[in-house]
């Protein structure tokens, strides 16, 4: 488990990585808490001759709540979503979300920018970011950009990113009603088998808005537009949540792998919405 | 081969300087090159937990992080909680309530617990077992372990109490 050799380079500001991803372009990577880079890198399925350490930019840190818009710096590891109070409070289906990645460990070190940028279809924040209608923060040589997580992935590891960008933060308007992030793994650590992520809004009764998204059961993660238009001016009584689920099952493509063949995951896809449609539901 | 870089460590309180190539896993660091070996090597793919540190105040896997990063880092290990001569109060509920058999993600369980309990000093048995999920052992069942680390709990407790 020896990964290739490669230089180090520990810069200072967002300008010094900017030029080294310029100078090396393929050649160069940045590193945020490593768990996901480092375990490919240790297998040689990534090989980076020129590693590039956020650690010491200024500027990627804290969580910033103002106006209802929530802006998490790119650096903010899942640990600190977890241990934030204001978080809990504004956006409570993160901290539910990142109880639920990986364990004590991994969560100290792995920072939401890289769960996002990553690009693996096995990782629980874009989907999450999805059902949120987050937006992304890049910078680049020409300067900064912002892309729609909805618009972000573009298939497994291919992100819209430029390899001479670096994502600065995420940020979303503080959600409202109901939530829930349900997980289907096979053990503590491991990555989703099927996963939801659910927003719910009620008004007089009846669901006013609704955001789903689906996590792992895709080469992207998907936002079913349709599975939370299904909801929207019912009771979310079974027939709708039975809609929901049909239309939900309808956009996503899952593949066989070691949790499971295709029917599996259609079926875990379907029990993990349905309970998390009747949690947020339950909350809103 | 890349070069070799200058890596200032701060392990238990003491300083270390030394030459590595960026890529050695911090693990290798400490045990080769400074030969610290509480902290183990069980799977080197990020899943048992055996190599468990605190670096900068987290709890880490020391498999999963390049000596490069951890550069100018301050480390904990299983030695720099207690002695033979003078056991960590984890390490003495260990030994009392049989919390080991073959003693090998031991190292890593203890750093992991004693991070645990300064960050909530009143777990319940759900947030030990939830806060122990990175460490896999595969002797105890876990049963005497969770014990070991309540009972280190209500200890420390017990003697913060006495001391005010
Ligand atoms: C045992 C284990 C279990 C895990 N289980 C889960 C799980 O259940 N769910 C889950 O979601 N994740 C899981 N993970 C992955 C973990 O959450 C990672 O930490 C996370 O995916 C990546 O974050 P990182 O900061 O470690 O990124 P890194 O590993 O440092 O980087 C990942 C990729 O993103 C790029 N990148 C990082 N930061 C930026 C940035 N700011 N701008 C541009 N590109 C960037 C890097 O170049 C690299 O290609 C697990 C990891 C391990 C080791
Ligand atoms: S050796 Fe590091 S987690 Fe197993
Ligand atoms: S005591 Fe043997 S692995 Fe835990």
């Amino acid at each position: 488990m020896i990964p290739a050799a490669f230089e180090y380079y520990r810069p200072t500001d967002m300008a010094g990585v900017i030029a080294l991803l310029q100078e090396h372009g393929d050649d160069a990577r940045v590193i945020a808490g490593g768990h996901s880079l480092i375990p490919m890198m240790k297998l040689r399925m990534a090989e980076v001759p020129h590693l590039i350490d956020l650690q010491a930019i200024d500027g990627l840190n804290g969580i910033a709540i103002s106006d209802g818009t929530i802006t998490i710096g790119a650096m903010v590891t899942q640990h600190e979503i977890i241990n934030s109070a204001e978080m809990e409070a504004t956006a409570p289906i993160m901290k539910e979300a990142a109880l639920q990645i990986a364990d004590p460990q991994v969560r100290y070190m792995g920072t939401v920018g890289g769960n996002v940028a990553n690009g693996d279809p096995g990782n629980d924040m874009p989907g999450l970011m999805q059902c949120l209608n987050a937006q992304f923060h890049l910078v680049g040589p020409d300067g900064d950009r912002v892309v729609d997580a909805r618009d972000f992935y573009e298939a497994a590891y291919m992100t819209d990113r430029e390899d001479e960008e670096v994502l600065t933060a995420v940020s979303f308007t503080a959600p409202a009603g109901g939530f829930a992030y349900e997980k289907q793994k096979r053990k503590i650590g491991d990555y989703a088998t099927a996963a939801a992520a659910v927003q719910i809004s009620k008004e007089g009764g009846k669901v006013s808005a609704a955001s789903i998204a689906m996590t792992n059961l895709s080469d992207t993660p998907v936002w079913s537009e349709d599975a939370g238009a299904a909801l929207v001016g019912t009771a979310c009584d079974e027939a709708a949540v039975k809609a929901a689920v049909t239309a939900m099952l309808d956009d996503i493509d899952p593949t066989e792998d070691n949790r499971g063949p295709v029917a599996f995951k259609r079926h875990a896809a379907s029990i993990v919405l349905g309970r998390a449609i009747a949690r947020a539901w339950s909350r809103a | 081969m890349s070069n070799k870089m200058h890596v200032k460590l701060n392990v238990n309180g003491e300083d270390h300087e030394f030459l590595a190539e960026p890529r050695e896993l911090l693990i290798y660091a400490l045990r080769e090159k400074l030969n610290i070996t509480g902290p183990h090597v069980g799977c080197e793919t990020s899943h048992c937990g055996a190599c468990t540190v605190t670096m900068n105040g987290k709890s880490v896997k020391s498999c999963t992080v390049f000596v490069a990063q951890a550069n100018g880092a301050e480390v904990t290990t299983i030695e720099g909680l207690g002695t033979p001569d003078a056991l960590h109060v984890l390490q003495e509920n260990f030994k009392e309530h049989h919390g080991l058999q073959c003693g090998f993600c031991t190292p890593g369980m203890i750093t992991r617990a004693a991070k645990l309990l300064e960050e909530n000093p009143n777990p319940t048995e759900e947030d030990v077992r939830f806060g122990i999920a990175g460490n896999i052992c595969r002797c105890t069942g876990y049963q005497n372990i969770v014990k070991s680390i309540l009972s280190a709990a209500s200890e420390l407790n017990a003697s913060k109490e006495a001391a005010q």
